[in-house]
C-alpha cells in the first residue's frame, strides 16, 4: 500500500542548486508548488489573530473607530483641515481603511527574514510564500472596516442630511482593484525593507518612523485637492497618494483624480513592486549565512 | 540511471567579519572613508573562510552514504546547500528527487493551532501538498499516538506529545531523499533512536540517504559507502569500513607520545621514560579487536642501565587491569643497556571489546623503581571481524573477546 500511495518523481524531475542565479529570474514554479502552503499560512495568522484570541475581532474594529474619532475630534474640528465638504466620520474611515491594509502588510512582511530566521534556517521553501500570506490574511482585518464603513455609509446616507453630499455608482467596483494595487505597494515596499534589515539589522528601528512619515504624506487627514499646486508633482513619487484619494473617489464620489498622475502612480507601483520581489528574491538565497 | 544526487565543484564561501549583519552606521563609515582616499585604516579587511572547496560526488539512487569529518569540515554545509537554504558560491548540485531532512522536526510548529492544523501546516511547510497529506492524515495520527488531543491546541500538549506529532508528520513525509544531521537531530536518545530507524526505513524503501554523524558506529552499521571531508575538501569516497579506518587513523595528530614534561611521576628518578607510541603492527594508529599491538618506548638515564625491566600496564576506565606486559616475565632484554634507547614490545592480537584503553609505563632498575607514569596514554579499540559474524560484546558486558567453537550433540537415549 505504501508503493502505490506514493508517486516516484517524473523521470526529468530536477531540482538545480547553483549560485547567482539572474536577477530578473522570479520562481514561479517553486511559488505554484506551495500554493496549498499559502493557504495554510493565511489560516495559521487568521486563528492565531481572531480565533484563539478574545480581544482579536474587537481589536481590529476599535482600532479605526477610535483613530476615527481622534482624527475628528483634532484635525477637523480643532484644526479645521477640510474633509472636502464630506462628513468627517466617513472621510476619515475611508482613508483608513486604505491606510491600515497598508501600514500592516507593510510592517509585517518587512519583518519576513527577522520573524522568520529560525525557520528559514532549518527548511526550505519558495521564501515569498510568507508576504504573499500576510498580503492575503491582512484582507481579513479589511474586510472588518469595510465592514464597519459600510455601516457609517449606510448611516450617513439615509438618516442625515449629509446623505445628499456623496454617493456612489458603478465606480465602486474600482475599489477591489484600487486594493489590489495598495496591496501591491505594501508588499514591495514591505519587500524591500524586509531585503534592507536583512543586511542591517539596525533598520528595523526606523519602521515606525517610516510608516509615520508615510502617513502624513499620503491624504489620509487630509484631501488630495489641499496639496498645493506646486507640489502635486511630488505625489507621482508616493505611489500610496492616488489610490488612497482614488479609493474616496471610488467609494463616496468626491476627489479629483487626474489621468497623468495616475499612470504615474501606477508606474511606481509596478517598480516597487516588482524592484521588491527581485531584492526579495537576491536576498533570499544567502539570507541565512548572515545570521 | 542517473545519479540522484550529483555535485560538481560545489564551493561555499562565508566571509568572516561579515558573518553577523553590518549596521547601517558602520557601512557609512566604511563608505565615507573610502571616499575621503583613507581605504587603509578604516578598511576591515575582509578575511574569506572557505567551508567548501570543489567538492564533487554522485550518489545512486537507493545508496545509503554517510559523511564524516570533523568538525568544522562542512558536513553542515553540505547539508545546507543540498537542503536549499543556503546556495553556494560556485559549483552547481542537481538532485533528481525530492529531498526532505530530519533536523526540520517541528518546524513551523503554532502553538494555538491544534494538532490537526499543525499537521497540515507543517506538512506543507515540509512540501507536502494538501492532498498528500490528507491521505495520510490518519496514519499520521496514528503514529503520533495523540488521537484523543488532535483538535487541541499543542500549547497543551506535553513536550512528548509534541514531539510525537511532529515527527510523525516528518516520518510521513516519504522524500526520495533523505538528509540527516546526527548532530542537529534533537531530542533524547529514544528519539535519536526513532529517527534512526526511519532512516532505516526509508533506505529499504529504495530511497536515498545522506547521513552525517560522529558516531562511527552508526555510520558502520548504516552505510555502505561514505564521504570524508576535510577543510571542506573531499579526502576520501569509498567503502565505510575503508573510509572510517582512514579517518581514525587521520584523527591521531600526535603519533609519539612525549612524557619529558609529565611531573607526576614517581620513580627515584635514576632512568626516564622519554616517550612512548602505541600502534597496532597490522595499521598503524587504527587499533581494532584482533590488532597485534606495539609499543615503543624511549628512556635516558645519566649511565648505562643494568638489570633493567620495562613494564607497559593496559586497563580500562574503572582501572581494572587487563594486560602486564613484563621484560622480566617474558625475557629478550639484554642484561645492560645503554645510557640512552629505544625498547619496542610487540603483542599476540589483543582481543578485546571496542572502546577505550590506558596505559600505564614502569622502568625498574634491579627492584629499585626508577620511573613510574600513570595513564601515560590511551588508544581506542574499534570493532572490527573478530568473530566473521562481525558481532562483537559491547565494552559494557564484557573485556575480552576469545575464539571459541560451538556444538551440538544428541542425546544418547
Amino acid at each position: 500500500m505504501h508503493d502505490i500511495m506514493t508517486s516516484p518523481p517524473p523521470p526529468d524531475f530536477e531540482i538545480r542548486i547553483r549560485p547567482n542565479q539572474s536577477w530578473l529570474r522570479i520562481d514561479l514554479r517553486g511559488l505554484w508548488e506551495f500554493r496549498d502552503l499559502l493557504v495554510l499560512l493565511v489560516r495559521r495568522d487568521f486563528v492565531a489573530r481572531y480565533q484563539q484570541t478574545a480581544l482579536g475581532p474587537a481589536w481590529a474594529i476599535l482600532q479605526p473607530l477610535v483613530m476615527t474619532l481622534v482624527f475628528t475630534v483634532v484635525f477637523s474640528k480643532f484644526a479645521g483641515i477640510s474633509t472636502n465638504g464630506l462628513p468627517p466620520i466617513l472621510f476619515y474611515l475611508c482613508g483608513l481603511l486604505a491606510w491600515n491594509y497598508h501600514a500592516q502588510t507593510f510592517q509585517l512582511s518587512a519583518g519576513t527574514f527577522t520573524t522568520n530566521a529560525e525557520l528559514f534556517g532549518k527548511v526550505y521553501f519558495p521564501r515569498l510564500v510568507v508576504p504573499f500570506a500576510i498580503v492575503l490574511s491582512n484582507l481579513i482585518a479589511f474586510a472588518i472596516e469595510a465592514a464597519i464603513f459600510a455601516l457609517f455609509w449606510c448611516y450617513y446616507k439615509f438618516f442625515t442630511p449629509a446623505g445628499a453630499q456623496f454617493g456612489t455608482d458603478a465606480r465602486v467596483f474600482l475599489a477591489p482593484l484600487l486594493l489590489v494595487q495598495i496591496a501591491a505597494v505594501s508588499a514591495g515596499s514591505g519587500l524591500i525593507v524586509a531585503s534592507c534589515t536583512a543586511k542591517y539589522r539596525d533598520l528595523r528601528h526606523a519602521l515606525p518612523l517610516i510608516v509615520q512619515v508615510w502617513l502624513y504624506l499620503t491624504p489620509v487627514i487630509y484631501p488630495l485637492a489641499k496639496v498645493p499646486a506646486r507640489w502635486q508633482w511630488a505625489l507621482a513619487f508616493n505611489p500610496l497618494a492616488l489610490p488612497v484619494e482614488a479609493m474616496r473617489w471610488s467609494l463616496l464620489g468626491r476627489g479629483e483624480i487626474h489621468s497623468a498622475q495616475y499612470l504615474c502612480s501606477l508606474g511606481m507601483t509596478a517598480l516597487l513592486f516588482f524592484g521588491g520581489v527581485m531584492i526579495f528574491q537576491r536576498t533570499e538565497r544567502t539570507f541565512i549565512d548572515t545570521v | 540511471m542517473r545519479p540522484i544526487i550529483e555535485l560538481e565543484r560545489i564551493s561555499k564561501r562565508y566571509r568572516l567579519g561579515r558573518i553577523g549583519s553590518t549596521s547601517i552606521r558602520d557601512s557609512l563609515e566604511r563608505g565615507w572613508q573610502r571616499l575621503r582616499g583613507q581605504g587603509g585604516n578604516g578598511h576591515v579587511p575582509r578575511a574569506d573562510f572557505w567551508a567548501l572547496r570543489d567538492l564533487s560526488f554522485t550518489i545512486a539512487s537507493g545508496e545509503m552514504v554517510g559523511v564524516i569529518g570533523e568538525n568544522g569540515a562542512g558536513k553542515s554545509t553540505l547539508l545546507k546547500i543540498l537542503s536549499r537554504i543556503t546556495e553556494p558560491t560556485r559549483g552547481e548540485a542537481i538532485l533528481r528527487g525530492r529531498p526532505a531532512s530530519l533536523l526540520e522536526v517541528g518546524t513551523g510548529f503554532h502553538p494555538d493551532l491544534s494538532g490537526r492544523e499543525n499537521i497540515f501546516l507543517n506538512g506543507a511547510i515540509l512540501g507536502m501538498r494538501r492532498r498528500e497529506i490528507e491521505r495520510k492524515f490518519d496514519e499520521i495520527v496514528a503514529f503520533s499516538e495523540v488521537e484523543q488531543f488532535i483538535d487541541t491546541p499543542v500549547k497543551r500538549y506535553s513536550s512528548g506529545m509534541y514531539v510525537r506529532l511532529a515527527f510523525a508528520v516528518a516520518a510521513h513525509l516519504d522524500p526520495d531523499i533523505l538528509l540527516v544531521d546526527e548532530v542537529l537531530a534533537v531530542g533524547d536518545a529514544a528519539f535519536q533512536k526513532k529517527c534512526l530507524g526511519k532512516m532505516g526505513d526509508v533506505a529499504r524503501a529504495g530511497r536515498t540517504v545522506l547521513f552525517v554523524s560522529h558516531n562511527m558506529a552508526s555510520i558502520l552499521a548504516l552505510c555502505e559507502r561514505a564521504i570524508l571531508l576535510k577543510g571542506g575538501r573531499l579526502i576520501n569516497n569509498g567503502p565505510t569500513q575503508q573510509v572510517v579506518r582512514d579517518y581514525l587513523k587521520s584523527t591521531i595528530a600526535e603519533e609519539i607520545v612525549h612524557l619529558e614534561e609529565r611531573t607526576d611521576r614517581k620513580g627515584d628518578g635514576s632512568a626516564r621514560i622519554l616517550s612512548c607510541k602505541v600502534e597496532s603492527v597490522e595499521s598503524g594508529h587504527f587499533v581494532s579487536s584482533s590488532s597485534r599491538m606495539k609499543f615503543t618506548l624511549a628512556y635516558k638515564s645519566d649511565r648505562p642501565l643494568k638489570h633493567v625491566r620495562f613494564l607497559v600496564t593496559i586497563y580500562d576506565y574503572t582501572n581494572t587491569g587487563i594486560y602486564l606486559f613484563d621484560s622480566d616475565a617474558v625475557g629478550g632484554i639484554p642484561e645492560s643497556l645503554p645510557a640512552e634507547g629505544i625498547v619496542t614490545c610487540t603483542t599476540d592480537p589483543i582481543n578485546l571489546t571496542p572502546g577505550r584503553c590506558y596505559i600505564n609505563l614502569a622502568l625498574f632498575r634491579g627492584t629499585a623503581m626508577a620511573d613510574h607514569v600513570e595513564q601515560a596514554t590511551s588508544f581506542d579499540v574499534e570493532a572490527d571481524e573478530f568473530y566473521s559474524t562481525g558481532r562483537v560484546p559491547a565494552r559494557e558486558w564484557v573485556l575480552c573477546l576469545l575464539q571459541h567453537q560451538w556444538s551440538w550433540q544428541e542425546l544418547a537415549r
